[in-house]
């Protein structure tokens, strides 16, 4: 479980990410990683034509993290954010991109049929807060959606990367993009690992009929409700293997394997034990 | 040591800004009052450029670009076939990208809300009984 707080729960996006909290999330070389990985992840989700510069739109663009891999890749930008103190660390950090100080949940100001495609790295889950006494995290999330959905062209996508805090908030997110005319779902990459599970809300704009993309760190062959049956039944037999014992080294290989760590492929070595030394 | 640049509002994202107050219709374009403007240099890409000009509102722009001052700068029509037509994409292209609004407002043409501009970001946030 998670060992600290949700930032969500400390206060409205934009009095959290003061000038502080913004720059520290801008200096910390994990976050730059993770934010930079999750963002090339969302961009390949997008499924963009190869090699033609298209004009994007970062919700939740912050300090302009994800913006720099679209500029790498050569695409333009728009970034939308609701903390200043953000948007100004991306004034001195140089961005390519324009940035608006703006309220996604107030709707998208853009003209109809702008963007080729949107993403959003770890922004959406803020929306699902009332932080005013106005404020109906259902009415916002909808009237986000639905706004944003008029921004974008057709057949465009957008990638939500989010962390729900519930499965509740997830299903809230995804119906209501799907009432506002969005198709598309979830995809959840390496579901087995609580550290490399990433979730994905992939929606498409005006297209039926697309096969959603393929999760990271998943068999085909086992869906996450194959998993379950077969962790309950392991449980039902309850025959541990003897610790340091080829099996038991197997089946931990099995287990990070499936969270998508790296793992040394087993040879007619592993497991085996070391001659007595005099 | 690296130069600071400010950050900016181009306007191409003035084109595709539109006010979303509560009860406005037609919220578009949004009046363009500058007081501090910026110009620099920006690699040229014709592809881009071409991708983006049935994009944009090209009656919107040369307002725009009128109220700043430099309406000699951009053809009043889009070229009839502009992708071929450098000469053209040149012009869009410094228009487009080459022009940054730093300070100013953006008006609503129907409400009358400004959105006040600062260091290059527009503020769009509303007011409670504004969404």
């Amino acid at each position: 479980m998670a060992t600290k707080k949700r930032p969500e729960h400390y206060g409205p996006a934009h009095i959290f990410y003061n000038d502080e909290e913004a720059q520290k999330y801008t200096t910390n070389t994990r976050m730059i990683e993770i934010q930079t990985e999750m963002t090339e992840r969302a961009i390949e989700l997008l499924n963009l034509p190869p090699d033609k510069p298209s004009l994007l739109l970062d919700l939740g663009c912050g300090s302009g993290l994800s913006g720099e891999c679209l500029t790498d890749l050569g695409h333009s930008w728009i970034g939308i954010d609701i903390s200043r103190s953000m948007l100004d660390i991306a004034r001195e950090r140089d961005v390519e991109g324009d940035t608006i100080l703006g309220d996604m949940g107030e709707g998208i100001c853009f003209r109809p049929g702008t963007f080729d495609g949107a993403i959003s790295i770890s922004a959406l889950q803020w929306l699902c807060n009332a932080d005013k006494k106005c404020h109906n995290p259902v009415k916002r999330v909808y009237h986000f959606f639905e706004t944003l959905y008029a921004s974008m062209k057709h057949g465009s996508r957008a990638i939500f990367q989010v962390y729900p805090e519930n499965p509740q908030q997830l299903e809230m997110l995804t119906s209501q993009a799907i009432r506002a005319g969005f198709g598309g779902g979830v995809v959840v990459d390496y579901p087995n690992s609580t550290k490399a599970k990433k979730i994905f809300l992939c929606l498409f704009c005006g297209v039926t009929n697309i096969s959603m993309p393929k999760a990271r760190g998943t068999d085909v062959s086992q869906n996450q409700s194959v998993m379950f049956t077969q962790r309950n039944s392991r449980i039902h037999k309850r025959q541990k293997s003897i610790k340091k014992s080829r099996d038991w080294i197997e089946e931990k290989k099995e287990r990070r394997r499936r969270q998508g760590k790296n793992v040394r492929s087993s040879t007619k070595y592993s497991g085996r034990k070391r001659k007595p030394h005099f | 040591m690296r130069v600071t640049r400010f950050l900016k509002m181009r306007l191409m994202t003035h084109n595709m800004l539109t006010s979303h107050v509560k009860g406005v219709t037609n919220g578009y374009p949004l009046i363009l009052e500058a007081t501090e403007t910026n110009e620099k240099e920006i690699d040229f890409n014709p592809e881009f450029i071409a991708k983006m000009i049935p994009r944009i509102e090209w009656s919107a722009l040369v307002n725009a670009m009128e109220k700043l001052g430099k309406a000699d700068l951009i053809p009043e029509e889009v070229a009839d076939e502009y992708e071929n037509d450098e000469d053209f994409l040149h012009k869009a292209h410094h228009a487009l990208l080459e022009i940054d609004v730093i300070k100013g407002n953006l008006v609503c043409p129907q409400s009358g809300r400004k959105f006040p501009i600062s260091n290059g970001i527009p503020n769009m946030l509303l007011n409670e009984d504004e969404v």
